[in-house]
């Protein structure tokens, strides 16, 4: 059975970047715990040489010329943003 | 005429082209529909004058006798479709005014095929869930009711459900990752294929786990899931996993005859604590597939009861990473910052601000199974019993089987808010015999089948070899024909 304690649910909300309360955390690493005891039927299964699936088709992917094919919409793909400014996705400052 | 939303596809197809209805009274009699049926909560963004004005266009080309297949048909669009100008969230608070700039293949596909679209619909946020209760819209409700509760249609694409059933439109898009055509197909007597991964193209639509999507029909018959299917199917140079195959006439491929298919029954569905009823109308639906010619045999899927855990290490891990991009910068909502935030704070008060509970939980899920140490204790154990799963179903069909039937889910359609206080794991189980399908990449279909006690609707899947939609249409419309499902939930709302 696997136990999510307090440090690791801290620690995979800052990994998600995702806010969580202090509050909060006793409750998300209990859950947390919960869905991952429920995973852990899968050690039931004898896996060895098996190996893990990483395309569900077997297909070959198409291959293009490596060329441009799209472009100029600037101010298409701004259109959305929660803050542009002179063309460009605004931040709050990121270096000091 | 009257009822006219009420229409199949098919029939009102005939009709148009028969010069007997206009696409204009089509879309109206839907646009009334959808404003007396507010409390369904299904059609989240209504856009009246853009069908309208397409209703108009189709009457155009049908009168110059230039109609594409689904010329003037009126339909749902599943709110995870990315549809240019028209508000597109994902049920999601952090998509909160996000209007694309672009159309996704699928629905520009049945825009061009001359479907009108009449609005979105409801959905579970980022289409993680089984009962439309993560919405930021709100429940979706199912029009079929058997007290005074309120009764959930199904998730995710429990709003495309809900409208259909009800007669809002007359088709439905839909996408399913785990079973999210299928399972609200079910509760609300409609339905609902999943085509074989790589069918259509995911470009345009909002991306939950990449390697399971997909899009598909929601429909008030197997000969309309045929006639839309197609229209959605294809090969798309923006989708690099979309097959470059034909698409077959699906419609034309419902002939009525199955003699000589093989039907498997797989021994591992019957599970324990499985409702009696349920059990009983699957034994119906061999008897019915016997009647009509097909043989019936049990078969062995061993590694069935590892497809939810696989499932639910899979998909959120899939999700954490595409759901990444969702950060306040480049569209959606961001979160308002105090004094000295950085970057960071932008991140995760927005992230905390935007995502629901179970999109948090998914999310956090995905990223502890892909966090180093834990990849391959988790992740890759999991994609090691997903290619178990997918042989186990090789190993049926190469034993001459040609569809596989079994419930669609395991109850009728529950009470909206019975679930609020069990473990997420409870709801995990509604996708218990939808989800091996996603994960072996086959294409399903949910076809009504019969009423339970209750007088609620059930209904029964069968799963089809590869790329081939058309021969377990053609199975399915037997099963339908069979069944002869034709109850309608009494108007309510």
């Amino acid at each position: 059975m696997s136990e999510i304690n307090l440090e690791t649910a801290r620690k995979v909300a800052k990994l998600s970047r995702i806010a969580v309360d202090e509050a909060d955390l006793p409750e998300l690493a209990q859950s947390l715990s919960n869905i991952l005891t429920f995973m852990e039927e899968l050690n039931e299964v004898d896996v060895e040489g098996v190996e893990p699936m990483t395309s569900v088709t077997p297909m070959r992917l198409k291959r293009r010329v490596d060329g441009v094919t799209d472009g100029d919409m600037q101010a298409r793909i701004l259109s959305n943003a929660p803050d542009a400014r002179e063309g460009f996705f605004a931040v709050p400052k990121v270096v000091e | 005429m009257s009822d006219l939303n009420k229409l199949t596809l098919a029939e009102a197809r005939d009709l148009l082209r028969a010069g007997d209805v206009t696409s204009v009274a089509l879309t109206e009699a839907c646009l009334t529909a959808i404003e007396g049926a507010g409390a369904l909560n299904a059609f989240v963004h209504k856009t009246p004058e853009l069908a309208l004005e397409r209703a108009k266009a189709a009457d155009a080309l049908l009168a110059a006798g230039e109609a594409p297949a689904m010329c003037g048909l009126p339909i749902g669009i599943k709110d995870l479709f990315c549809t240019e100008g028209v508000p597109s969230q994902a049920a999601s608070r952090i998509l909160q005014g996000f209007k694309p700039e672009y159309e996704s293949t699928v629905s520009a596909k049945l825009r061009d095929a001359g479907a009108v679209m009449l609005g979105k619909l409801n959905m579970d946020e980022f289409a993680m869930g089984s009962s439309n209760e993560s919405s930021v819209y709100g429940n979706a409700v199912n029009p079929w009711k058997v007290d005074a509760r309120d009764l959930t249609p199904g998730g995710s694409s429990g709003g495309s459900a809900a409208a259909v059933a009800a007669d809002l439109c007359l088709a439905a898009t839909g996408t399913d990752t785990g079973g999210s055509i299928r399972q609200p197909a079910a509760f609300t007597g409609t339905v609902g294929i999943k085509p074989t991964y790589g069918r259509c193209s995911r470009w345009g639509i909002v991306a939950f786990a990449s390697s399971l999507d997909q899009a598909g029909p929601m429909t008030k018959t197997v000969r309309d899931a045929a006639i839309m299917l197609e229209a959605m199917c294809g090969h798309d140079a923006k989708d690099s996993t979309s097959a470059d195959l034909p698409v077959p006439n699906f419609e034309a491929m419902l002939t009525g005859d199955i003699r000589g298919k093989t039907i498997g029954i797989p021994r591992e569905y019957r599970m324990e604590g499985m409702p009696e009823e349920i059990g009983a109308l699957w034994d119906k639906g061999a008897d019915m597939l016997r009647d009509a010619g097909a043989k019936i045999v049990e078969i062995s899927l061993p590694h069935a009861k590892y497809a939810l855990p696989a499932y639910y290490v899979i998909a959120p891990a899939e999700a954490s990473s595409n759901l990444a991009r969702y950060d306040g910068v480049r569209y959606g909502h961001r979160a308002t910052l105090a004094a000295g935030d950085g970057i960071t704070e932008m991140y995760e008060k927005t992230r905390a601000e935007g995502f629901g509970p179970e999109v948090q939980r998914r999310v956090m899920i995905g990223t502890y199974v892909l966090s180093a140490g834990f990849y391959d204790a988790y992740y890759n154990r999991a994609r090691k019993v997903r290619t178990l799963i997918k042989r186990d179903f090789e190993l049926a069909f190469a034993d001459g089987v040609d569809a596989i039937l079994t419930p669609a889910t395991p109850s009728a359609a529950f009470g909206l808010g019975e679930m609020a206080d069990a473990d997420p794991v409870q709801m995990y189980l509604n996708d218990v015999f939808t989800v091996t399908v996603n994960l072996a990449g086959l294409p399903g279909i949910s076809v009504p089948a019969g009423l339970d006690s209750q007088g609620l609707p059930l209904g029964l899947q069968l799963i089809g070899r590869p790329w081939e939609e058309g021969e377990l249409l053609k199975t399915a419309h037997v099963l339908e024909t069979a069944a002869g499902f034709v109850a309608k939930p009494g108007k309510w709302w």
